[in-house]
């Protein structure tokens, strides 16, 4: 066990991985930085810890552009430190926070405060969302300059639970943030057509009498943010598409050139509303659970490249938010430590998407949309900052809420079987999950 | 037979069974002493998240006639409001050892919660939720259909008193109105098609959900070409909640003199109707909207009378559940 005295951090030796999914070789870790990759079997261990990987797939470290962590206001559903320890669970090395805090991220103090908390925490990079309106409401922009100025260096705005609908403030919102390459994240939902929502609107809503969420709603207002980002020469980024209509608006802009990127979650990538039918409010996510049909265009399009990410919208709640009245409960499910199962499951086994397609769309693509790509999201290469996953692609597991890192409960998938499971991961070369199971800092070198 | 959540859940042996149990609770109900002993020694809690005097009155009435001791929990403190949660309600009731739980509520689906969450194990009536369902009244249209019409039909079993053990095979429904926000048609939909009738749904565009052509009726915009070409034998006038015509550029029809021009059964409109046609109407009206009060007080209509219904359905519906045949436990109805 040998210990780097500039870093602190143990050296390791992964042992017959698989970078990308491709052929075994042994990685050497140290110094926090991807130090060497060999021929399997040749590495040196003498002194390393060894992470027997063979079979296993190494993964950049993931990084999430959409998580909620709660903190401030909501410690009592997730904080910074449980949040992204979830997500090391789960094999990110950065997330994004989003930005409905109480108080609202709309500052250079509340995102300078998530910055510090996620670096004290120290499981994974935490990158503040910061929201474009003051207080979300949608009437004045934020101070987005102060925002990006500030230590904790904000590049992506939004105002994700609502969305900034009104086009004059969108229009200016997406001029101002390209005096830093900041983007705007939009949540995609136009409120009118959603007063009272419950869920998709179609056929099972009409059945099951919940008030629906048509798609157009979530299509009216992609379509006329493609059309100010390409008339004003700006990014976009659309958080959590949800229907085929979106893929196809998506599709339509990226033909024209329009620089827009676009997000799906796991649970868009599986779950349809017809899980409304047992009225269990775990089912109750902003935008809806949608149709099989919008699965599986969500799917082609996550395949061809028009969805670009795949990002949690990781959102716990607490117990008595979700057991209650459908109508009565909050929006949102956990997702940091099912995402990578589930797009392995959707994506990977179904073979749509190759690991290294993986690693593009749950690491590389969010990193540079996030403009954090200078340490995250980057090629398994000596030299790198050794942020890493190691993947047991063979392994299967069965969700329990209750076992989870995460603060909350609320994942969809409890009693599910996924397949996958994230053995190891590396933050900047420290270990913050080893054998499937979290390593709390300083821990490791006494091993 | 363990809840009664929705009229979707009956088989058609089902719901001609709790039928002419209600036929039987009916013909107690002429007695002098209307009061059955059945039910002695049960407790039947009405939990009400939302008002309904009306309903509550019938299952209160339905419960007394047969001998339960009655609890009436008025629990509008929803956990919107910060009131006591649904869960602690239900434990609540399962403390005091309810054996039947009749829930009226505002969200669609809480009596499948109630039912299926684990916090109670009495049974479960569903006395209307949300936009979604109301059972007990479907039964009690169904049947008060079944005693006027049933031998119009091909379902009459040679021509019983009420149409005892018939279904409603080759009858035509019409249900007018608010079909969007109403738990009364979605029962109605799925226990009339149960029942062998054909039913068109007649509305304004705006007040049909999305989804509607996948559920077992037709759709009509037009009520005079229903009651011309299609010729109901029951018109089911749904009311119309005044909430539905304000709100500016979210209102459903342009006003109440619209609505009435084109869906509400005036004198004209009922003249038009069949000889033996019958017009239902769930209540509360709302007499010169979707309704006139010709229509409403013509000898056609048998308003009055589904409310004396309501009250035999409700007690059949009880009965089966808290008195039924223990062999049938655990099987949903």
């Amino acid at each position: 066990m040998s210990t780097d005295p500039t870093t602190g951090t143990t050296t390791y030796v992964l042992r017959g991985a698989r970078p990308l999914g491709g052929d075994a070789v042994d990685v050497v870790l140290a110094g926090g930085v991807v130090a060497e990759i060999t021929a399997a079997g040749t590495a040196r261990v003498d002194g390393a810890t060894v992470v027997e990987a063979a079979d296993h797939v190494l993964l950049p470290g993931l990084v999430d552009l959409h998580t909620h962590l709660r903190e401030p206001g909501r410690e009592d559903a997730e904080t910074v430190a449980s949040g992204t320890r979830a997500a090391a669970v789960g094999g990110f090395t950065a997330v994004h926070a989003m930005a409905n805090t109480s108080p609202v991220a709309d500052t250079a103090g509340v995102v300078e405060q998530v910055h510090r908390l996620g670096e004290q925490a120290g499981w994974a990079d935490v990158h503040p969302v910061g929201a474009v309106t003051v207080g979300l409401d949608g009437v004045r922009l934020a101070e987005l300059g102060a925002m990006a100025d500030s230590a904790a260096r904000v590049r992506v705005f939004s105002d994700d639970g609502r969305c900034v609908h009104d086009p004059v403030l969108m229009r200016r919102a997406l001029e101002y943030v390209k005096a830093f390459d900041g983007v705007v994240a939009q949540h995609a939902q136009e409120p009118r057509l959603t007063e009272g929502a419950q869920m998709n609107e179609g056929v099972v809503s009409s059945q099951v009498g919940l008030a629906g969420w048509p798609a157009v709603a979530e299509e009216a207002i992609i379509a006329r943010d493609v059309l100010l980002a390409e008339h004003v020469g700006s990014r976009l980024h659309v958080c959590h598409l949800s229907t085929a209509g979106s893929v196809e608006i998506v599709r339509w802009a990226k033909s024209r050139g329009i620089d827009v990127t676009a997000e799906v979650t796991p649970h868009h990538l599986v779950l349809t509303d017809e899980l409304a039918r047992t009225y269990d409010p775990t089912y109750k996510v902003n935008p809806p659970l949608r149709t099989a049909a919008d699965v599986e265009a969500v799917r082609q399009g996550l395949a061809d490249g028009t969805i670009d990410i795949v990002a949690t919208d990781h959102a716990p709640h607490t117990r008595e938010d979700k057991d209650c009245e459908w109508g009565a409960a909050a929006f949102g499910m956990t997702g940091l430590e099912t995402a990578l199962s589930v797009v392995q499951q959707t994506m990977v086994d179904t073979g749509l998407l190759s690991w290294a397609d993986v690693a593009r769309v749950l690491s590389a693509n969010p990193a540079r949309i996030g403009r954090v790509e200078a340490t995250q999201g980057r090629p398994i290469a000596v030299g790198e900052p050794a942020n890493l996953t190691l993947v047991d692609p063979a392994a299967t597991r069965t969700i329990d809420g209750a076992d989870q890192a995460t603060a909350s409960a609320n994942t969809p998938f409890r009693g599910h079987e996924l397949p996958g499971r994230v053995v190891a991961t590396f933050l900047r070369g420290r270990a913050t999950v080893l054998d499937g199971a979290p390593v709390e800092a300083g821990v490791v070198g006494a091993r | 037979m363990k809840h009664l959540l929705s009229t979707a859940d009956l088989s058609k042996q089902e719901a001609v069974g709790l039928l002419d149990t209600a036929a039987q609770m009916a013909a107690t109900q002429s007695r002098e002493i209307k009061k059955l002993p059945t039910l002695r020694g049960r407790t039947v809690v009405n939990l009400f998240f939302e008002d309904s005097t009306r309903t509550r009155i019938s299952f209160e009435t339905a419960a007394k006639r047969l001998s339960a001791d009655v609890i009436n929990f008025s629990a509008k403190g929803s956990s919107v409001s910060k009131g006591e949660s649904l869960k602690d309600t239900a434990l609540t009731l399962h403390a005091m050892g309810a054996d039947a739980v009749v829930v009226r509520h505002w969200a669609s689906g809480a009596p499948y919660q109630l039912a299926h969450a684990g916090w109670l194990d009495a049974a479960v009536l569903n006395a209307g939720d949300g936009t979604h369902m109301h059972p007990t009244q479907a039964l009690l249209d169904a049947y008060t259909i079944r005693r006027h019409l049933a031998v119009r039909g091909s379902g009459l079993p040679g021509g019983a008193a009420d149409g005892v053990g018939a279904d409603l095979a080759g009858l035509r429904v019409a249900i007018v109105g608010d079909v969007l926000h109403s738990r009364v048609a979605r029962a109605n939909v799925a226990l009339l098609r149960t029942l062998g009738a054909e039913v068109t749904l007649v509305a304004p565009p705006t007040l049909v959900p999305v989804g509607v052509e996948t559920w077992p009726c037709r759709t009509s915009y037009d009520l005079d070409a229903t009651l011309d070409d299609w010729r109901p034998d029951a018109v089911m006038m749904l009311r119309v909640q005044r909430e539905r015509m304000s709100g500016g550029a979210g209102a459903f029809f342009p006003s109440p003199l619209e609505y009435s021009r084109y869906y509400g059964l005036d004198a004209r409109r009922l003249a038009r109707l069949a000889d033996h046609a019958i017009v239902m109407h769930p209540g509360p009206m709302n007499r010169g909207l979707e309704i006139s009060a010709e229509a409403a007080d013509s000898d056609k209509a048998v308003i009055v009378e589904q409310v004396a219904n309501g009250i035999a359905v409700r007690m059949a519906a009880l009965y089966l559940l808290m008195a039924g045949d223990s062999s049938a436990e655990g099987n949903d109805l």
